[in-house]
C-alpha cells in the first residue's frame, strides 16, 4: 500500500514525489512513456542530444536571491542554485512588422524599448506593471478574468498589446485569442520581470537532479507503467490498475495526466466534456549548423515573431500548421559560465499546429509533411533573423504526435486544458491534480505546481 | 530536550529550509517574518521537518505558536521535553 501514487514522471510529478518522500511517505510515481520529463523531456538522434519542450527555464534569479519562485522551489526541494547550474539569456526580441521591442532580464531593457518606440504608452504599461501581483495573490475567479480586458484599461495601442502578449501566449497560454489574468500575470513575471536562463547541459540536468533525489529519499519510479483505470468506490479512489493489468494500491492519487484525462481514468465517470481539452499544439522544427549562429549574425537568444499587426493564437483553421507567427531559438545563445559552448550550432523554430491534421496521416504522408512544413518553418523564420539554411548539416522536427507521445494529454495540448483548477482537486477526496491542468506551467511552474499540490493535499495525513 | 536544545533544533531546521538566511542575527523575541524571508510554505516545513525529526506533531489550531524563536521555544518545551538529545 502506498501513501500516494503519482501519475506521470514529468517535472511536477516529481517535485511531488520528492516532497512525500522527503516526508517519509511511501511513494510509486507511474509513468506510461519508457522516458521521464513528460512535455520536458530529452531524446537522441543521430549522436546528437535534443530537448523536447524547454527552449528556456524561466524565474531567473541570481544565486542567493531569496524571494521569487526558482528561489521558493530551492527552498522547498533542498537543492543548492548551482544544482540547476542555469545561465542567463543573452537577450531577445519580440518581432512584428516594423516593429521590434528588445527584452532580456532586466525590465529596464523593455521599460525604454517601450519608451522610445510607443511613448504615450509609458504610463500604460507601468499602471498595468502596478496589476500585476504573484502566485499567491490568485485565487480561482481573478485567475480566470480576461487579459485583453485589463490590458485594455492600461494599454491603448493594440500593437503594444499584441507584441508584449505574443510571448507569454507562447510560453504558456492554453486558451485561444485571450489569456487568464493569472495565466498572464504568472508570465509576464517569470518572463519580463525575472527572465530567462538554462543550464549547459539542457533540461536532462535537471530531470536527472530530481529523478536523483526522489530515488535516494526511497522513492519508487516506474517506466512503461501507465494508468488505464482509477478504481472508485463512494467517492473515493481504492487503486489503480495500470495498461498491463496490474493493480497497485494507495491512500491517494496524483494525477499530471491532465484534468479530463484523469477523469476517464476513473470508473465512476462514464462520459467526459472532451470540448474542455486544449486545442494548442506546436511543431518544432531543428535545424543544426555547422558553426555557432552568432557566426551568422543570429546572437539572440529567443526571436518571438507574427508577421502582421495583429496576433493570431488560435488553432490552424485549414491547414497542418500556422506560419504567421513563431519562436526561433537558439540554445547556444546564452552567457554560459566559464565561456563554454554548445559544439553544435542549434537553431530551434517552434510553430502553431493542428493536432488531428497531423494525427490522422498515415507513416508515409507524415514523413513527407515533416519534411515540408520544416522547410516552411524555416522559411517564415529567416523573415525576422539572418537566413542560415546553407550552414544546415543536419535536422530533426517533432510534431503533435511526438508531444502526445511524451505527454499523453489530448491533442498533445502543449499546456493543457483551458480551463485550470489552481486549488488541485477532483470529485473524488482523494485523487488530486498538478502539473498543466492545475494551472502553472513552464519549468519553474510545473515544480511548483508539483510542490504546492503535494504540500496542500498529500502532507497532511 | 531543555529549551536551549530546542532551540539549537529550530535553527537546524531553519539551516535545512532556508540555507540564504545569516540566522546569527536572528532576535529571539522577534517575529520570523520580520526578520527571514519566509512564507506559508516554509512554515509548513519547520512543522513537518518537527514531526519526521522529533514524531512532534503540531496541530494546524497551533501554528501560531511558531511566529518567533521564543514562542517557538516556550510551545515545544513541554512537547519535547521527554526526547532524549
Amino acid at each position: 500500500m502506498y501513501d500516494t501514487i503519482i501519475i506521470g514522471a514529468g517535472m511536477s510529478g516529481l517535485a511531488a514525489g520528492i516532497r512525500l518522500a522527503h516526508y517519509d511517505q511511501k511513494v510509486c510515481i507511474l509513468e506510461r512513456h519508457y522516458t521521464i520529463g513528460g512535455l520536458n523531456s530529452f531524446y537522441r538522434v543521430g549522436g546528437r542530444d535534443y530537448d523536447v519542450g524547454l527552449h528556456a527555464v524561466t524565474n531567473f534569479t541570481e544565486k542567493g536571491a531569496k524571494k521569487g519562485p526558482l528561489a521558493k522551489i530551492l527552498r522547498q526541494l533542498r537543492f543548492k542554485w548551482e544544482e540547476f547550474s542555469l545561465s542567463p539569456q543573452a537577450g531577445s526580441r519580440i518581432s512584428f512588422p516594423g516593429m521590434d521591442l528588445k527584452f532580456d532580464n532586466d525590465i529596464e531593457l523593455l521599460r525604454s524599448e517601450i519608451a522610445s518606440h510607443f511613448p504615450d504608452q509609458v504610463d500604460g504599461f507601468r499602471k498595468l506593471e502596478a496589476l500585476i501581483g504573484g502566485y499567491d495573490q490568485l485565487d480561482q475567479e481573478s485567475f480566470e478574468q480576461s487579459t485583453r480586458e485589463i490590458m485594455g484599461t492600461c494599454i491603448t495601442d493594440p500593437l503594444l498589446t499584441d507584441m508584449l502578449l505574443c510571448p507569454l501566449m507562447w510560453y504558456g497560454n492554453a486558451r485561444e485569442h485571450d489569456m487568464d489574468w493569472g495565466q498572464f500575470s504568472i508570465m509576464f513575471e517569470s518572463i519580463y520581470r525575472e527572465g530567462f536562463a538554462r543550464p549547459f547541459k539542457g533540461v536532462r540536468l535537471i530531470l536527472k537532479n530530481l529523478v536523483k533525489r526522489y530515488r535516494s529519499l526511497g522513492g519508487e519510479l516506474k517506466l512503461r507503467k501507465g494508468v488505464k483505470r482509477i478504481h472508485v468506490q463512494d467517492g473515493h479512489a481504492q487503486a489503480v490498475e495500470l495498461d498491463d493489468g496490474e493493480i497497485i494500491v494507495g491512500k491517494r492519487v496524483l494525477s499530471s495526466a491532465g484534468r479530463i484525462e484523469t477523469l476517464r481514468m476513473c470508473d465512476d465517470v462514464s462520459e467526459v466534456d472532451t470540448r474542455q481539452v486544449g486545442k494548442l499544439t506546436f511543431i518544432e522544427s531543428i535545424s543544426i549548423l555547422d558553426r555557432q549562429p552568432t557566426d551568422l549574425g543570429l546572437d539572440e537568444t529567443i526571436v518571438f515573431y507574427n508577421d502582421s499587426d495583429k496576433f493570431h493564437w488560435e488553432r490552424p483553421q485549414d491547414d497542418l500548421c500556422d506560419m504567421r507567427t513563431g519562436v526561433i531559438c537558439s540554445p547556444n545563445n546564452y552567457e554560459y559560465s566559464d565561456g563554454q559552448q554548445l559544439d553544435d550550432g542549434v537553431v530551434r523554430i517552434t510553430s502553431i499546429a493542428e493536432f488531428d491534421r497531423w494525427n490522422q496521416l498515415d507513416e508515409s504522408a507524415y514523413q513527407v509533411a515533416k519534411a515540408r512544413w520544416y522547410d516552411r518553418a524555416v522559411e517564415s523564420a529567416v523573415r525576422f533573423v539572418p537566413d542560415f539554411r546553407s550552414q544546415v548539416i543536419a535536422t530533426d522536427m517533432f510534431t503533435p504526435k511526438t508531444i502526445r507521445r511524451f505527454t499523453w494529454h489530448d491533442n498533445g495540448a502543449v499546456y493543457g486544458a483551458p480551463d485550470k483548477k489552481l486549488d488541485g482537486t477532483t470529485h473524488l477526496d482523494n485523487v488530486f491534480l498538478c502539473g498543466t491542468d492545475q494551472g502553472f506551467v513552464g519549468i519553474i511552474g510545473s515544480i511548483m505546481s508539483g510542490i504546492s499540490i503535494a504540500n496542500q493535499h498529500c502532507l497532511r495525513d | 530536550m531543555a529549551p536551549a536544545e530546542i532551540r539549537e533544533a529550530i535553527i537546524e531546521i531553519l539551516e535545512d529550509i532556508a540555507p540564504d538566511e545569516d540566522l546569527s542575527t536572528l532576535e529571539d523575541p522577534k517575529a520570523f517574518r520580520d526578520q527571514l524571508e519566509l512564507d506559508s510554505m516554509d512554515f509548513l516545513d519547520i512543522v513537518m521537518e518537527l514531526r519526521k525529526r522529533y514524531r512532534v506533531q503540531v496541530p494546524e489550531e497551533d501554528y501560531g505558536h511558531l511566529n518567533s524563536m521564543a514562542s517557538t521555544v516556550e510551545y515545544l518545551t513541554p512537547k519535547m521535553e521527554d526526547i532524549a538529545v
